[in-house]
Order: C-alpha cells, then structure tokens, then sequence
C-alpha cells in the first residue's frame, strides 16, 4: 500500500486507486489493416518490465480522472505522475539507474 | 557420482532412528555445472523439477541441468496454499488438471517422498442466484469431461464445517464439491522432485541466476549464468513471476503481467477444519495444515508488481469474509504474512509453449493457481522439449493464441483467484 500523488487531487491512499495498465499504448490507426499477430500483440501483450513501469492508473473513489504513473515495479516506488495530456516526465539518470 | 540414495522406508526410518538420525544421505547433490547439457531448464520451483524429472524418467533424457537463481521451492512453490483441485469449466483445462490430477494420486510412492497429499474434498461456496448459475454450469461440464464434480445444499455444507455462518452477509445457497481435490505439502513437492531428478542424473545448480541467452540463427545455443556460461541443445524456461524478463532477454514479449499475491497464516490450533473451502465470489479460500495453522489465501493485488509483497487492503479484503463466514476464528492471531509474484495471462490460462525462438520453451502464465498443475505441467512440458512439439494436453496453451484468438477462459469462467 502507498500513497499516490493525483494531478488533479494531491496525494491520496492507494486504495482510492484502481491501476489500469500499461500506459501509452496507441490503439491502431486503421485495424482493419492489421495482421492477427499485430492485433494480438496490441490487445494483449505487454511490457511488464521489472523496473520503470509507465502506467495508467484512475482515481476511482476521488475525482474519477485518469493520469499516469512512472513506478519502480520492483520497489513500488513512485517517481513520478503526470496528467495524460502532459509530456512523460523525464527522469534523472540517478533515479533510472537506482538498484531494483 | 555419489553413492546410489537409498530408498525411504518405514525400515530406513527405524534404521536411522536407532543411530540418531546421524546417517541420513544427503537428498540431492550440489553439483558444478558442466559447460553442456542436452536440455537446460531455467527455474527450481515445483514446475522446473518436474520438468527435469520427467525429462530423465520418462523421455531418455538424463544431460538435464535445472539452473535456479535462489534455493529449490523458494518461489511460489514455496508460497502458495497448496491447494489441488481439477475442476475447471473449458476442456483444455480439464484435459491438463485433471493430467495433474491423476499424477497426483500416485505421485508420493512415484517419487518414493511423501509428498502430504490429501484429498480431503473441496467446497467451492456459492452466495447468490448467479454463482448458483456459475456452478450449476461449470459443474455439468465438469462432470460431462469425467471429473468428480457434485452439488451440495447449505445442509450438507454445514454438516461438513459445522461452524460456517450459512446466513451471513455472504449467504451460502449451495457449492460445488470436488471430493479428489485437497491439499499437497508443497515444500516436499519440490524437495521429492528434486531427490528423484537427482538420482536420475539431472544437475540441480542452485544460486545460479540467468542472465541471458545465447541465441544464434534464432536458435537457443545455451545461457549466460552468475556461474558462467551454460551452453544447451534446448531450454525450458519455468520462472513464473520473472517470465517477461526472460523472455525480453530472448527478445519477445508475453501476453502476460505480473502481480503480488498474497496469503497468510493463524497460528496453530487443534484439527477444526478438515475440507479447502473457497469463494469466488468473495475472494477467499481457507485449508488447515497438518501443523495445525489456517492457511487462508487472498485475490492478488491489481497492479504490477515484483515486489512480493502488497497491501493490507487485500488483506482486510480477505480476512474480513473470513470472519463473517467464520466467526469462531476471530480471536485468531495470524502468525506469517506474505507475498508471492504471479505471472497473469488475459485468459488466466497458462502458457506452455514454443516461442519465437527455436528450441528455446516456456512455461509460465500460471498465474495465481500453479501449484495444484504441478505434475501435469511438468510431465507434459518434458515430452513437449523432447519431441519439439507440442504434447497434445499442452497444444492449446499456445502463446500463439493470443494472435488466433483461440482464448481459453477460465477467468470469466472461474471467476476466482485459482
């Protein structure tokens, strides 16, 4: 359990929280133009990293809005959350290289 | 070679007994490893050891090595709540639980280890018209596929755990009873796989974490270690909650995420319940030892995460329901919290499978419910890695169909942790 910063709200428990995946991921211009493995590969597999994890997660018992998180899968730690209409924050090489 | 283990027995047992348990044998070897094996599998849980025995046992192959970056058994082999049960709704479930099943049934004088299996019957609680719905349909098919699979009233759920709140905020309206499914000691699962492999031939290299792979012409040449390079004809990698790691290492992506799960126990009390009672629909499932503690399970935690631990949130969201069902075990203290990390298909089936890599295997996307699959997983990925294709139980497990589309459903089916 952690505390998440909310763009819009601040910070609030995580349980106030739902994570919602993978961010940045761009649904297909024209589906109809891909193949099964590139649809497939769209709906359903995914990065899963165990380190820098950008992902979406929405303020479900506040606000209701959706932003993204930069988290450290293997620490939980949260380097950053931005709103989903701002550049992905850049993060210092000291915070990229830090030990999972 | 060391000297030929000698077979557990209620004679070794005496034996020993008389000279102070001052003889046993060590139970398997602590080998370096060679620069070559015929099959390497990457991963020393429960799923990896059965692979390299079957390997040896069953398909001639005994130049195996099992490369474990920890000690055997010390992921979520070790972590789970050891529950086995084979009653999933889709045939290609069926056909490889029930396969896990039935190896179960012989497993500990198959291994000479006694592996603690119990079937001491497992109810699945029903709370509501739907979940009435849920069963009544998983139950027919279950039962149409040649599976133990009953109806139980609220009545027979009582007489069974006499002390269940029928009439709670959770009402109870019925449940699914599979009398076959139970309990394993999981430890000894990995312990007896280990032992048996090991008089087989098999290297079991503990502290010895991948790295890489060697691939060259997109064929799997050997792997990168913290104790060298391991060249190999073939790998199997069984690594559970890490899969997507080793598979970026080979260069791919799986249709999977990984989670924390979490679970927990009471401490020790007289024999009071003598069934697995799960709920899916509250997320919760309890069991008690051999030792006596309540081994009580939870819904993972909905974000990724390798950090084998979650939040108290999941708990409360577990041992709340406990008590309402349970009222009698709310003094109780829980003495062990903790958390595993499960690798979690769309589909919450598993992933047995070739990959874009020739000779290079996986097995992984268990998710929350890998232990009770054990032997299946293990026997039918051996025979997959020998033959290169795929074992027939295994065929549908694909990760191929996450492209064909051929999705095997057992999450909106199930609708439960497994």
């Amino acid at each position: 359990m952690f505390l998440i910063k909310c763009p819009w709200c601040g910070y609030r428990d995580q349980t106030e929280f739902s994570a919602q995946g993978e961010a940045h991921i761009v649904r297909p211009e024209d589906p109809y133009q891909l193949d099964e493995e590139q649809w497939g590969d769209y709906l359903f597999f995914r990065k899963n990293p165990k380190g820098i994890h950008h992902e979406r997660w929405v303020h479900s018992h506040g606000c209701r809005r959706w932003f993204n998180v930069i988290r450290d899968t293997a620490t939980d730690h949260i380097h950053a959350t931005y709103r989903p209409d701002e550049p992905i924050p850049e993060l210092s090489s000291e915070e990229t290289s830090k030990p999972a | 070679m060391a000297a030929k283990p000698k077979r557990y027995s209620i004679f070794s047992l005496a034996r020993n007994a008389l000279s102070y348990h001052q003889g046993w044998q060590r139970a398997w070897r602590d080998p370096d490893p060679k620069s070559d094996y015929e099959v390497v599998i990457v991963g020393g849980g429960g799923h990896g050891l059965a692979t390299a025995y079957y390997l040896a046992r069953e398909c001639g192959i005994r130049d195996v090595a099992v490369v474990e970056k920890g000690w055997l058994g010390g992921g979520n082999t070790g972590r789970n709540t050891t529950i086995v049960r084979s009653n999933y709704l889709w045939n290609e479930s069926a056909g490889l639980y029930e396969h896990a099943m039935k190896l179960w049934e012989g497993m500990s004088s198959d291994l000479n280890y006694n592996v603690m299996f119990s079937q001491r019957g497992l109810l699945h609680l029903a709370h509501s018209v739907h979940d009435m719905q849920e069963i009544g349909r998983r139950g027919n098919a279950i039962y149409l596929n040649g599976i133990d699979s009953e109806f139980v009233t609220p009545e027979q759920v009582r007489e069974m755990v006499p002390f269940i709140n029928l009439d709670c905020r959770y009402p109870i309206h019925g449940a699914l009873l599979q009398r076959r499914g139970g309990t394993a000691r999981h430890d000894a699962v990995a312990w007896g796989y280990a032992r048996a492999a090991d008089n087989l031939g098999v290297d079991i290299i503990q502290n010895c974490e991948v790295t890489g792979f060697q691939i060259e012409d997109n064929t799997i040449r050997g792997v990168e270690t913290t104790r060298g390079r391991i060249g190999a004809g073939k790998v199997g990698c069984v690594v559970a909650g890490h899969c997507s790691v080793l598979a970026e290492m080979a260069g791919f992506r799986l249709p999977v995420e990984s989670f924390p799960l979490q679970a927990l126990v009471s401490e020790p009390v007289k024999p009071i319940i003598d069934c697995v009672v799960m709920s899916g629909a509250i997320h919760a499932y309890i069991s008690q030892s051999d030792k006596g503690e309540l081994v009580i399970g939870a819904g993972s935690d909905a974000y990724v995460s390798y950090s084998q631990h979650g939040g108290f949130d999941t708990i409360e969201h577990t041992v709340g329901p406990i008590v309402e069902l349970y009222p009698i075990f709310s003094r109780l203290k829980m003495l062990r919290q903790w958390g595993g990390v499960v690798d979690v298909t769309v589909d919450r089936s598993p992933l047995i499978s070739k990959t874009p890599v020739n000779n290079l295997f996986f097995n992984c996307g268990w998710g929350t419910g890998g232990f009770k699959a054990t032997p299946g997983s293990g026997h039918v990925f051996a025979h997959s890695i020998k033959n290169g294709n795929m074992h027939p139980i295994a065929e549908p497990f694909s990760i191929n169909r996450f492209n064909a589309g051929a999705l095997i459903d057992e999450g909106a089916a199930a609708a439960v942790a497994h």
